[in-house]
């Protein structure tokens, strides 16, 4: 039996970033907004406090911030001639369950894409003439130009650590040089830096590069952002990412958007609560809603003029495919768009081991880094290189959490005495020199639901088709070398590379960057979501996350995911609300 | 589609006041400026607090909360006009005789759990002024429950002992030769705000200790610091600005109001003018206090360990020099709340831990862990310890028996 529940304005699917940044902005224009979100209520004092915080066990070992497989997973193959098969244990991506989603478990590297990442096909076949046909690439409809506000309203939000390089048009030294002009400084000072950066980026300027702090959503100092919400300074404790910070030193919604947001009369947010689909009117021109399941087993059918998915990535491409909105992707035939363009980051790496100097890696922090950028996106002259898109370089000191981490030379069994001995010495004199390469979009890599396998509630399972492209390989081939250059020229005694090679496994930890599958566009021909992330077949309907992103830049996504949400809401505010139809015309 | 709401709820709600101020102003222009006073006065006072049922979502100002006295459970009373619940039938002389006196319509002696000791300086005009905001609300029909008072207290005429001995019926006199504000902040402290009911140590009878005027009180096993803010008061090192910011933001640089006083900021205080709560640091400030004799010296292994367990389990927040983030986690180098001769707080806080009020202007819930299940008693004792006489902070050792007696009031609470 289904409960037909009293109408709101606004339904959101999943309450993470994007549901909290929706739900900022249009409560304040005074819309009635109900989340509803399939994981717990999760607060920084009650549930991450710092007496077990850092319970690595719990946290890195037993996925305690992650999805439940058992609850819902995907399956995987590289391509199609394989039979996908369950992934049980998260390996290469970490999704986040529950009030604030992975926002709570990340890092905090936020970036801006460069203004060429967001006109990808149009820039670079201009430069360099024609993207081999199987090359998906597409622009993302929107400019950076139009994000640049957004970008800078989701820093002060968070309160973001670094070191502007183009303000308005003027290069600040010290700063990413290559970066988008934006409008404002960063709210905050860089990070303080640790050797290994201060070695990285010696490295670097002999080698002409052009170092810049990483931007962090980790607190170089205390901050009140625009909505009175206080963050520390951080304590360096390099427990960021797979944790959540009960020092509220790390932006996440939690500490940014939420305690303002439960202020209010007009949001409201249910827990464990699942959406299984997004429910259409009997003319299937609108949505009408959304049915969720609580953690009872009660169906409840949940009415609302607007319906907007802020879920995962992967579980908006898939709420899209289960609710039959749009053509699911066929790479055959090339027809279809959901679940099409599902890109990934390209990563790789050259570890430095030092004799004498210690580099004390658990002095760390998510997005404490030196980073260089002459080799992201267009930033190079890509001429007989056979491959477009690049990344960024950086050596980024994170952690060095004892089960975690335990880097060793080159030759160093992986168990044993020799492999024990090898980890004592090296333990706090390593650091790694990472490559941060992006993702081009491939008629054979997509998502769609899977043929066998279900979740608990019988519906099918996202499948996931993709491996390693051409393009990725070749710009991996081109700019390992240049880490590995960087990472000689720091003064440790050996260095150790850890080149992409061979197909996607998706095992081995990542990067929880999973991209596209409902891309945004200027033609409903080629995308699900318009330029204002709303629905081309529903125009109540909008879209938030990375499944937006036509193909993946060489850079951490957080940072444009939050700018085109923030982009979305003020077109739903400022154009949506007054015409409630397409915003553009097909 | 209630979009509508996106354009028009401002422009609606600006109509209505309009209406309203317009309306009234033609009819009852005196009323209407005097309920606005009597809603600020109620604010003032926080009758709110203790006349709603918080802690079972009750309806505000209907009464029926329990409040914890030494002497047993008092219920309190419904202040909505419901004829046989409120204030429905009550005149304002019966009013005005409540908040003067302590005697209800009925002739009956309130319990001093209601301070009308600190009510009875207000000025007839201010008193009315409440009443008359209390007939706009809503009537409630609410029962109270029976207080729960040991022989003889549930005898109301109990009371009236209790008058003769510490109940002055005086009206507030200005003082001519201090300011304007000081005078207001005194009126204040004194009547509406009636601060020391907290602040001020009780005797056994529960009635104001004579000397001990805003130096400190023990309520539900809490300690209300000592507010005198001048020279050697218990916040002699806060400026009157960090008082306001306390007041009316619920953050300062020294600490951050939590639990009762929590309550005070949340459903008072920051409603409050800036010149109201002004007025009443320069009042604070005024006061001076007697210089407290210095502590003796803590055992020097168990600083050691005090020491140590600082380190691993606060010094994150609250920073290797006991510095804090100003703001944000409360500096202990000089808190008085550290340091107050009552260490039921500072036990109390590492005990159960604490969480900063959320307020309009800092709506974070910052919080402080709780340690019960993580540091056992000597733990807990020998931290305490330390952290009362490092970085120049000057109190007596905390034993470990002590921190028991608060784990079991807390167990049982």
């Amino acid at each position: 039996m289904v409960t037909r529940l009293p109408n709101v304005d606004v339904v959101l699917v999943g309450f993470g970033w994007t549901g909290a940044i929706m739900a900022e902005k249009l409560t304040d224009a005074g819309l009635e907004v109900l989340a509803i979100e399939r994981g717990p209520w999760r607060d920084t004092p009650t549930h991450f406090p710092t007496t077990f915080a850092q319970d690595e066990l719990r946290y890195y070992w037993r996925h305690g911030m992650f999805q439940e497989a058992s609850q819902e997973t995907l399956t995987f193959r590289n391509n199609r001639t394989q039979t996908a098969l369950p992934m049980r244990r998260w390996g290469s991506f970490l999704p986040g369950n529950g009030v604030g989603g992975s926002g709570v478990h990340w890092n905090g590297q936020t970036f801006r894409f460069l203004p060429s990442d967001f006109v990808a096909r149009s820039h670079n076949e201009e430069r360099y003439g024609p993207l081999p046909e199987d090359m998906t690439v597409q622009d993302y409809g929107v400019t950076y130009e139009e994000l640049e506000p957004h970008f800078d309203y989701f820093e002060k939000i968070c309160g973001i650590s670094g070191q502007a390089g183009n303000v308005n048009g003027e290069i600040v030294p010290g700063g990413n040089p290559f970066e988008g002009f934006r409008s404002d400084h960063y709210p905050n000072p860089p990070l303080e830096m640790t050797f290994s950066q201060h070695r990285f980026e010696e490295s670097a300027r002999n080698l002409g590069l052009n170092p810049f702090p990483g931007p962090a959503a980790n607190l170089s100092r205390a901050y009140t952002n625009p909505l009175g919400m206080q963050l520390a300074p951080c304590t360096y404790c390099g427990f960021c990412e797979k944790y959540g910070c009960g020092n509220y030193s790390k932006s996440s919604p939690q500490t940014t958007i939420i305690p303002a947001l439960m202020r209010r009369p007009n949001f409201a947010l249910r827990t464990n609560a699942e959406v299984l689909t997004i429910e259409k009117t009997a003319d299937g021109e609108r949505a009408s809603g959304v049915t969720y399941v609580d953690a009872q087993g009660q169906v409840f059918f949940q009415p609302a003029d607007m319906v907007i998915l802020c879920a995962y990535q992967l579980q908006n491409t898939r709420l899209m495919l289960l609710s039959g909105i749009g053509e699911p992707y066929d790479p055959q035939s090339g027809e279809g768009l959901v679940g099409k363009n599902y890109c990934y980051q390209v990563m790789s790496s050259a570890d430095v081991f030092f004799e004498e100097e210690y580099t004390n890696e658990f002095v760390g922090a998510g997005a404490l880094g030196m980073v260089v950028d002459d080799y992201n996106g267009d930033n190079f002259d890509h001429t007989g290189l056979g491959y477009i898109g690049g990344g960024y370089i950086a050596c980024w000191t994170t952690n060095a959490r004892p089960i975690e981490s335990h880097p060793v030379p080159e030759g160093v069994p992986e168990w044993g005495s020799a492999w024990k001995k090898a980890v004592r010495e090296n333990f706090l004199k390593s650091t790694s020199v990472g490559v941060h390469g992006a993702s081009m979009a491939h008629r054979s890599n997509y998502l769609d639901l899977d043929p066998t396998y279900t979740d608990r509630w019988g519906r099918p399972l996202l499948r996931m088709t993709y491996d390693f492209t051409l393009n990725d390989r070749r710009m991996t081939e081109h700019l390992t070398p240049f880490a590995e250059e960087i990472a000689r020229g720091m003064g440790g005694r050996e260095v150790k590379v850890n080149n992409r090679r061979g197909s996607y496994d998706s095992m081995p930890y990542q990067t929880t960057h999973n991209t596209g599958g409902t891309i945004m566009g200027s033609d409903p021909a080629s995308s699900v979501a318009n330029r204002y992330c709303q629905s081309w077949d529903l125009p109540n309907l909008f879209l938030t996350g990375a499944n937006l992103f036509p193909q993946n830049a060489g850079y951490n996504p957080t940072g444009t995911v939050a700018a085109l949400a923030y982009w979305s809401a003020d077109a739903i505010v400022n154009q949506y609300l007054r015409a409630e139809g397409p915003l553009v015309q097909p | 589609m209630r979009y509508g709401k996106a354009t028009l709820t401002g422009a609606a709600a600006a109509a209505l006041v309009v209406g309203l101020d317009v309306g009234l102003a033609q009819s009852q222009e005196l009323a209407y400026s005097q309920v606005e006073l009597g809603r600020y006065l109620t604010i003032t006072g926080n009758c709110m607090a203790c006349h709603t049922d918080i802690e079972n979502d009750g309806i505000p100002f209907a009464g029926g909360r329990g409040l914890e006295t030494p002497f047993g459970i008092i219920y309190s009373q419904n202040l909505t006009p419901d004829d046989e619940t409120g204030l429905g039938l009550w005149t304002r002389d019966d009013f005005y005789r409540a908040m003067n006196e302590g005697i209800d319509k009925d002739g009956q002696h309130l319990y001093p759990a209601f301070p009308y000791p600190y009510f009875t300086t207000m000025p007839r005009e201010d008193v009315d002024a409440i009443y008359d905001y209390l007939r706009t609300l809503e009537p409630v029909r609410v029962e109270v429950p029976e207080n729960e008072l040991p022989f003889p207290l549930q005898f109301r005429q109990a009371v009236l002992g209790w008058n003769i001995l510490y109940f002055d019926n005086e009206e507030f006199a200005p003082d001519p030769n201090q300011s304007e504000a000081w005078n207001r902040g005194r009126y204040l402290v004194d009547g509406p705000a009636h601060c020391g009911a907290c602040h001020t140590g009780k005797n056994v009878f529960g009635a104001d200790q004579e000397g001990e005027y805003l130096r400190g009180g023990v309520l539900e096993n809490w300690f209300a610091p000592n507010i005198r803010g001048g020279e050697n008061g218990g916040i002699a090192d806060w400026e009157a600005q960090d008082i306001v910011e306390f007041l009316r933001d619920g953050r300062s640089r020294h600490t951050a109001p939590m639990q009762r006083m929590g309550e005070v900021v949340e459903l008072s205080t920051q409603y409050m003018t800036d010149d109201d709560l002004e007025a009443i640091a320069t009042y604070l400030k005024s006061l001076e206090d007697e210089p407290r004799q210095s502590a003796d010296p803590v055992d020097e292994d168990r600083m050691t360990t005090g020491e140590a367990i600082f380190f691993d389990n606060c010094a994150a927040c609250h920073a290797a020099d006991g510095s804090g983030v100003p703001y944000i986690f409360a500096p202990l180098a000089g808190s008085n709340k550290v340091t107050a001769e009552d260490p039921a707080t500072v036990i109390r806080i590492i005990l159960e831990g604490a969480q900063a009020v959320p307020t309009e202007a800092a709506p974070g819930p910052v919080a402080m862990p709780p340690f019960e299940w993580k540091l056992d008693d000597q733990q807990i004792a020998d931290l305490v310890s330390y952290l009362r006489q490092a970085w120049g902070n000057d109190a007596d050792a905390v034993s470990a028996s002590a921190v028991a007696d608060m784990r079991a009031y807390l167990e049982d609470h």
